[in-house]
């Protein structure tokens, strides 16, 4: 008989209990999992900037827009490569519900600012060249199973009335973190209806976005582009997309730190039933630990024993709670609509987490019970009714 | 020849909250090898006392405890646990046995401390089994045996080992009539036949009978 045969055989002693904290165990992998999972879900965008895109945007607020005449200044910015820009155009398709990124931006430069969004040649060039042209991205075409041709109508609400849009093109996301969830069409489409219908917004775009040849140079050169338009009605605000991406989440940071808070506390509450059911089980077992410690099993023995037990529960619980996150996930992913979540899967981070977070609580579950064994005299032990 | 155990003017006291209980005074004895000593006493005369400071898992206040030679009460805890799994074999009244493991397995206990081979512990396990008459209910769990069963598993589990001195503590106080008689012939014939130094705890002046040597203890006074 080894050793291991005697932890699996006093794991499996009472069956429910060690089921119910596996169980236990489980869902706390899972729940911490699927929060860890939303937590990143949130940061993908942050995740996916580029280092050598800066974002201009109004100095006030980021829901003023910017003069249309600004690009040009800010192409003679030193170091600057390409200027291209999007505006938030929002509406609505199909209905409220279904909500995804839509915006208006410059067809001529938008797809080389941002190469991670694929798109083949003739693709691009048909978008080029049709104004009330779009691009959607491949999860978008796939949820609303849209192809090349179709026609999609938006309600506009930001810019009124009814608009049409013609897919020309579906682009793929280069990487993991690429959000596949976008919309895009032609600003000059929008700004073309805005001179006869709205003339006083005509001309306005929502943000710049600058593309530069040295990230290093990013701070340097975001301060020449805010200096460019100092004292005038619509001062700037340039920063690194990355700073832009964070101010975004700024506005939400409670409920990702409570959420992140809230992981860690199921860690800690599954802790205490673990914990719980050792201490339960170490001290049913008292005579036995007498008994073993009286034909010549030592210290070391017996933290093995109990140490081994805990670790293979949180180890089983955790492994199943594992295997269980990723269908949920998956499942969770489909019913996410795409435009809340963009990129929704397990980071293998979480992965890790979760697995050193099960591996702890099982160290630390066992470290009560082996301070209480090891404390405890043979005869104490005998005495011992439990 | 000196005596295998050898207990020099031993004395033990417990603390209970700030009150000092003595329950052995001064004792002296001398357990000859190959001897078969019963220690009787009413409750409380300190015979469980003497026989767990012989057999190493508690310690005397005063005085020392040789066997074999050594000077048990000088080891520290892990020479002590070492001390024990090869030199002591230990039979309690109420067994004791892991509920979760088989007769095979209780008896196989001990020798995980060892470094036999598997084949040798199966070997040691085997005649443990075959000395005690449980070979057919290896694989039964304790609580598919009877008491008497029972103790005879635990008896099996304190002489895998081969130790030199075997303490048995009330090992008939659980039993029938019948069972009881059936432990003690058993460790008649441990120390008869296979010439094991036996130390028995008990108040029954019938299982007394069978000791080569009985000692009375009386209010921690060996008279």
């Amino acid at each position: 008989m080894k050793i291991f045969k005697l932890i699996f055989k006093n794991a499996f002693r009472h069956k429910l209990r060690t089921f119910l904290t596996i169980l236990g165990i489980a869902i706390a992998v899972i729940a911490f999992g699927v929060l860890r999972t939303v937590v990143t879900a949130w940061y993908v965008g942050v995740e996916a900037t580029s280092a050598n895109r800066l974002i201009t945007r109004q100095a006030v607020s980021f829901i003023f827009p910017l003069p249309y005449t600004y690009r040009d200044k800010i192409k003679e910015v030193p170091g600057v490569t390409t200027v291209t820009f999007a505006t938030w155009f929002q509406g609505v398709y199909i209905d409220k519900n279904q909500f995804f990124a839509r915006f208006a931006c410059d067809a001529e430069t938008m797809f080389d600012v941002y190469p991670e969004f694929l798109l083949s040649k003739n693709e691009l060039a048909t978008f080029k060249r049709e104004q009330n042209s779009c691009i959607v991205g491949r999860d978008i075409a796939k949820q609303y199973k849209l192809k090349v041709g179709d026609v999609m109508p938006i309600e506009g609400d930001i810019y009124p009335g009814k608009w049409e849009f013609v897919i020309r093109g579906i682009y793929q996301p280069r990487d993991k973190t690429t959000d596949a969830t976008q919309m895009l069409f032609h600003w000059n489409y929008i700004n073309e209806r805005m001179k006869k219908e709205t003339p006083e917004r005509a001309g306005e775009v929502g943000w710049y976005v600058v593309q530069i040849k040295d990230p290093a140079q990013a701070g340097i050169i975001s301060k020449q582009i805010d200096d460019l338009f100092k004292n005038s009605n619509a001062e700037t605000k340039t920063e690194s997309e990355r700073a832009f991406a964070q101010s975004f989440l700024a506005s939400t940071s409670a409920i990702i730190t409570a959420m992140n808070i809230l992981s860690f506390v199921i860690i800690g509450i599954i802790l205490l039933v673990l914990g719980n059911t050792m201490i339960m089980s170490a001290r049913e077992r008292t005579r036995e630990y007498a008994v073993m410690k009286t034909i010549g099993f030592t210290g070391s023995h017996l933290i093995g024993l109990i140490m081994g037990e805990s670790l293979f529960i949180s180890i089983i619980g955790g492994a199943v709670g594992l295997a269980l996150t990723f269908p949920l996930v998956k499942g969770l992913e489909q019913v996410i609509p795409k435009g809340v979540f963009p990129i929704f899967q397990i980071e293998p981070i979480t992965v890790v987490l979760a697995a050193l977070s099960a591996l702890l609580i099982g160290f630390l579950s066992s470290l009560s019970p082996i301070q209480r064994a090891l404390k405890m005299q043979i005869v104490e032990g005998f005495r011992f009714v439990g | 020849m000196p005596a295998i155990i050898q207990v020099q003017n031993v004395s033990k006291s417990y603390s209970r909250d700030s009150f000092e209980i003595p329950v052995l005074n001064n004792i002296s004895l001398d357990v000859q090898d190959g001897e078969f000593l019963s220690l009787m006493g009413p409750s409380g005369s300190g015979k469980t006392t003497l026989l767990n400071l012989i057999a190493g898992i508690d310690k005397p206040t005063k005085g020392n405890i040789l066997v074999n030679g050594e000077d048990i009460t000088l080891l520290g805890e892990s020479a002590l646990a070492k001390w024990r799994a090869s030199n002591i074999g230990f039979v309690f009244q109420f067994y004791n046995l892991i509920p979760v493991l088989t007769a095979y397995e209780n008896i196989e206990l001990p020798l995980m401390l060892t470094h036999l081979s598997k084949a040798e512990k199966k070997k040691h396990v085997e005649a443990a089994l075959d000395v005690v008459g449980l070979t057919d209910r290896m694989f039964h769990y304790p609580k598919q045996l009877s008491g008497g069963q029972e103790q005879r598993v635990a008896i099996a589990r304190a002489i895998v080992t081969d130790p030199l001195i075997l303490v048995a503590d009330e090992p008939t106080g659980d039993l029938d009539k019948n069972s009881a008689q059936e432990i003690l012939i058993l460790l008649d014939r441990l120390n008869k036949e296979f010439k094991k130094t036996i130390l028995m705890v008990t108040h029954d002046p019938h299982a007394a009978e069978k000791a080569s040597n009985i000692r009375q203890l009386e209010k921690g006074d060996l008279i």
